[in-house]
């Protein structure tokens, strides 16, 4: 955990995410106290495995928050893709076209968020608070409320079995933050993004088409709900129509946690996976404990209220 | 009208404040005499915004005292200030939209009646007051319904709402078309009447010249020097303002000017704009700086959005090296190399919060990746830095925010973003607004070889010398339509207002 933490503190990023890092350590050094079984190689695995569902949907969050908007549909959206997974398999597909399909249903319900967004300009909020609504009832529709069994191999591994020593589901993970962290950080669709979220009538000015960019933006924020919808699947072997209920809070903390301003135009990847991992270790550190359910709501939020604020603090006094 | 001369309302006396290790005020003595109007010149930076921040109580000074009508002075809070008969308007619009007129002016104080709002008392007191300040104005309005410049006025009446002994204006004309300005200064009479003392503070030098009793310049944070109206002018506060002397705020011609004989590259013909403009035709030769100027409501921004795409015009055609097209967009404008310098930096120019690299390649972005859309950030940041030098923007390094540059500085970042694109039609907004006297000579200078290089420039300006100053030829809006095309040279103020006002036809 140590090395893990220094690599983040020693480089200029400590300004940036000196808040979130403290945190992280704070609660760390609490737990490992508390329990002894906090700082295992194999519980540290399990934090990242149990967190990757929210850190994945989390990913596509930041680029919402990032354009000033909100996505509140995801965890819906989660478990429409893990349903359309089950039928799939259900009327006989294979792995790839069933994989296929599950991500393309993830970004045709993220394009319909975008496009009632940008070009009907409904406020993001009112349209995800509806979609919420309309996708989580149509999970249902295929089985009338039952969860459907998925028996296709290769899906299953994908919760259950390692690569190269590590659980698949932790791969992805790490490619699909890798695969963020570049297409925000390092290329125009990024930049653009970041100004449209900044100071959207500045990039409307300055030929940035940022209905566009909002609209694939909400795509992405589909397509990782999808994933999420895809992991979270494979690890339980079916999908329920209540999967995912309430993730949408978990992803837009973790956003926030990690620095995404809800003003829009700040935030990063990095961040994002920090505030995923706090999130995971409160989660984790609190059932080793065997803290109640509620406490631990009241926990999270308590932590996250002080989170933002040692940031918002360290952020004014430098400016 | 004359006050007595001698009556000091306020007096600084060798005030310093200090921020850390930057010192923004230095040793400041100042004294302002009752029932006169006492303007507080300088560059943006060189304290004035300090010291009225000192005087509105928003941070105390570091050392030094002020008498306020023969009391120590100092305010612990902008409300003490405005107890004590203080009052800022400050320049930055602070109105809530979706309020009325009358709510906005009585916002902190309003008429209340065992803690409910009195709203017909709130209406008749803002309809008294409006009247009694003479502005054209109505009491139950929407704020968002008002233009800038209306709102500025409520903004004035806003500051003038509470009783005060000593009013301070901060640049109130910088978004006011001259009429709206009349009506200020007309007001600013009247004040002066009543025995009000008004600290006056504005870039506009020929309000200046016609509105002060005293006028005082700082540069640095230290004073110049004061002196009456009559002691001064406009050639000698400029060279006391930059510290150098300036005979000319206008540079001179880098080329010669292109004549009629040179083919247009753009032709706007009959461009109908709804009820925002009628019928508008002109040309614009590259090479040339092609002037707007109308009062505020003459069409002149809503003509410029058309060109740009911002707002599909409803007939008539504009012809780009003579091939008709039809801007969609900003993106689809810009991609014809048309380019845009609005007269909202903040709001349509900046991302504020953005670094000025980030800024300055905003528009350009495909300059500066490869063919696979990743950034390349060595021709990002050396992008940023030829700019920075190019047009000498004063910044620690191009990794700061934008917001930390001064008025001046900013608009050359946006300047700056345009410039990447090499524009061949470069459309000016207001570009000096809020910019103080260094950057605009700086931005003249700029804008003049520019229209060398070939680009054609359309710069639309209320600032009428400025408008003369730099147009080779003028074209003159009013009442939603072009009132006249005329040459630049031998142009006189007087002309030029007489079609502006649609004397003459």
């Amino acid at each position: 955990m140590k090395s893990f933490v220094s690599k983040f503190t020693s480089a200029p990023a400590v300004r940036e995410y000196g808040g979130i890092v403290a945190s992280l350590i704070v609660l760390c050094v609490v737990f490992s106290v508390l329990s002894p079984r906090f700082l295992v190689f194999y519980n540290l695995l399990n934090i990242v495995q149990q967190v990757s569902v929210v850190a994945v949907l989390a990913f596509g969050m930041t680029y919402v928050i990032l354009l000033g908007e909100i996505d509140l549909s995801v965890g819906s959206i989660l478990a429409v893709a893990g349903m359309v997974a089950a039928q799939c398999f259900a009327i006989g597909l294979g792995f790839w076209p069933t994989l296929g399909l599950t991500l393309l249903s993830g970004a045709i319900m993220g394009a319909f968020n975008g496009v009632l967004a940008a070009y009907l300009l409904l406020p993001s909020f009112i349209v995800t608070v509806a979609t919420m609504g309309i996708f989580r009832g149509l999970v249902s529709l295929p089985t009338g409320g039952l969860p459907a069994p998925i028996n296709n191999d290769a899906w299953l591994a994908i919760g259950a079995e390692n690569w190269l020593g590590l659980p698949i589901i932790i791969w992805i993970v790490l490619a699909l933050f890798a695969f963020n962290f570049v297409l925000l950080a390092k290329t125009v669709f990024g930049r653009r993004a970041y100004l449209a979220g900044g100071n959207k009538e500045a990039a409307v000015y300055s030929g940035i088409r940022v209905k566009r960019i909002k609209v694939i933006i909400f795509t992405i924020s589909g397509v990782m709900a999808a994933v999420g919808g895809i992991l979270l699947s494979s690890r339980l072997g079916s999908a329920q129509t209540n999967a995912g209920l309430g993730y949408e809070l978990d992803a837009i903390a973790a956003a926030v946690l990690g620095g995404t301003s809800l003003a829009g135009g700040v935030g990063t990847m990095v961040g994002t996976l920090l505030g995923a991992l706090i999130i995971g270790i409160i989660n984790n550190g609190m059932s080793l404990l065997s803290v109640p359910y509620f406490y631990q709501l009241i926990v999270k939020g308590l932590v996250i209220l002080l989170a933002v604020w040692i940031d918002v603090r360290s952020k004014t006094n430098r400016g | 009208m004359t006050a007595p001369q001698d009556e000091t309302v306020l007096d600084i006396r060798n005030v310093t404040k200090t921020f850390g290790p930057v010192t923004a005020l230095k040793d400041m003595t100042l004294s302002v005499k009752k029932g006169r109007v006492h303007t507080l010149i300088g560059e943006n930076g060189a304290g004035k915004s300090t010291l009225m921040k000192i005087l509105a109580g928003v941070h105390p000074q570091t050392s030094g005292e002020i008498t306020f009508k023969g009391e120590p002075y100092r305010p612990k809070s902008p409300r003490e200030a405005r107890l004590s008969g203080l009052t800022i308007v400050f320049q930055e619009l602070s109105l809530c939209r979706h309020m009325t007129v009358a709510e906005n002016i009585f916002a902190t104080h309003e008429p209340n009646r065992f803690g409910f709002i009195d709203d017909a008392e709130l209406v008749r007191k803002a309809e008294e007051l409006i009247e009694e300040l003479g502005l054209p104005i109505k009491a139950r309005a929407k704020v968002s319904q008002l233009s800038i410049a209306r709102r500025q006025l409520v903004e004035i009446a806003k500051g003038l709402s509470y009783p005060a002994d000593l009013v301070i204006l901060d640049e109130p004309t910088s978004s006011l078309s001259e009429s709206e300005a009349e009506i200020l200064f007309s007001l600013i009479g009247r004040l002066k009447e009543k025995g009000v003392t008004v600290i006056y503070i504005s870039h506009r030098m020929e309000e200046i010249m016609r509105l002060s009793d005293d006028i005082t310049v700082i540069r640095d944070g230290e004073l110049v020097g004061t002196m009456t109206r009559e002691e001064t002018s406009i050639d000698k506060l400029i060279a006391m303002m930059v510290g150098r002397e300036m005979h000319d705020i206008y540079p001179p011609r880098v080329a010669p000017k292109p004549g009629p004989e040179v083919e247009p590259v753009l032709r706007v013909d009959g461009l109908n704009g709804g009820h925002l403009f009628h019928d508008v035709t002109f040309d614009a030769r590259p090479g040339e700086v092609l002037g707007f100027f109308g009062l505020v409501g003459s069409g002149r921004s809503d003509v410029m959005n058309a060109l740009f795409g911002v707002k599909r015009p409803e007939g008539g055609e504009i012809f780009l090296d003579g091939k008709k097209i039809r801007p969609r967009s900003p993106d689809d404008a810009i991609r014809q190399g048309i380019a845009f310098l609005t007269e909202n930096r903040k709001e349509e120019g900046l991302v504020l919060a953005h670094t000025v690299e980030r800024n300055i390649n905003m528009v350009s972005l495909g300059e500066v990746s490869n063919a696979f859309g990743f950034a390349r950030r060595s021709a990002e940041r050396r992008a940023a830095e030829d700019e920075v030098a190019r047009l000498t923007i004063k910044t620690d390094t191009i990794d700061t925010p934008a917001a930390n540059l001064s008025g001046g500085n900013q608009q050359k970042i946006v300047l700056a973003k345009w410039l990447r694109i090499k524009p061949r039609i470069l459309i000016l907004d207001e570009p000096t607004r809020g910019v103080d006297v260094g950057a605009k000579f700086e931005i003249y200078r700029i804008i003049r070889q520019l229209a060398a290089d070939g680009a054609a420039i359309l710069m639309v300006s209320s600032d009428l010398p400025e408008v003369l100053g730099l147009s080779d030829r003028l074209v003159i809006m009013h009442d939603k339509k072009v009132a006249n095309i005329l040459d630049g040279e031998g142009l006189t103020p007087e002309t030029v207002m007489t079609y502006a006002a649609g004397m003459q036809s």
